[in-house]
């Protein structure tokens, strides 16, 4: 049974799902950022997978721009979980509640 | 044949670490098994003949994006308390409920593959030559616009983890 852009697609789908299950189920805020990053890399892997199948460079650049975006998204990120663990001394989602009277 | 094989240990060390992402107990664990799931995610980017993004993803991701999560970690000791550390009552079942049918989802979308094997690919295919002529040619605007969200990231950083908010 040959390897074709099926099994890529469908291992990317459990990787995203995996992804989801840990941003629905976790309440640790840095758990929740690499959850995303999982996700983000699961849809690298689709992009890519489709790029091999329809041989253009395009899925590429798309995934390039990707991995820009995360690496904004984690600096960011993890600059807002340091300000509140320096706030509540606390990374629980449920405790950023500033904005919520 | 060494090309499934190859697939199969991947995809086998792909997904445990996944699951010990979000399974796992102790934060530093989860962002070491993380690093390592891209790592493994690269393998499949050089099996999908995708050379270049395979060395981005070691460099920028494994590279880049986990050691500032792991800096992150250790230097301000966030661990996940013991409250945090289990789901609430609701949702535990409504997060399995979707999880369960978002890949139910997914797998009816990819039952029947519409081309069972990969295509003979051009020459070109993956190298940095084809990518950067894509980049600069036809992705030019989003690539100047994407510098500029870096920079934007970056200032926001700064001014967001300063000690006085």
């Amino acid at each position: 049974m040959t390897v074709g852009p099926q099994h890529f697609l469908i291992l990317s789908a459990v990787l995203f799902t995996l992804g989801v299950a840990g941003v629905l189920w976790r309440r640790g805020a840095i758990r929740l950022l690499m959850s995303i990053e999982l996700m983000l890399n699961a849809g690298n892997l689709a992009f890519i997978t489709f790029a091999r199948q329809f041989d253009q460079a395009e899925g590429q650049v798309y995934v390039f721009f990707i991995i820009t975006l995360a690496a904004a998204e984690a600096a960011v990120g993890l600059a807002i979980v340091i300000a509140f663990f320096r706030l509540r001394d606390s990374s629980d989602v449920d405790e950023l509640n500033l904005l919520k009277w | 044949m060494a090309y499934t094989v190859a697939f199969w240990i991947l995809a086998t060390l792909c997904i445990g670490s996944a699951v010990v992402v979000v399974l796992g107990r102790n934060a530093v664990v989860c962002g070491l098994a993380l690093a390592f799931n891209l790592v493994t995610v690269a393998g499949f980017f050089l099996l999908l003949n995708a050379r270049f993004m395979a060395f981005v993803q070691v460099m920028v991701y494994a590279g880049g994006i986990m050691v500032l999560i792991l800096f992150v970690l250790m230097l301000f000791n966030i661990q996940d308390e013991e409250k945090a550390r289990m789901p609430r009552f609701f949702q535990r079942y409504l997060g399995f409920l979707v999880t369960a049918g978002l890949m139910v989802l997914l797998f009816a979308a990819l039952r029947n593959p519409e081309v069972a094997s990969f295509p003979d690919r051009s020459s070109e295919f993956g190298t940095v030559a084809a990518l950067g002529t894509e980049l600069f040619t036809k992705f030019f605007y989003p690539f100047e616009a994407i510098s500029v969200l870096l920079l934007v990231a970056m200032v926001g950083a700064v001014l967001l983890a300063k000690k006085r908010l």
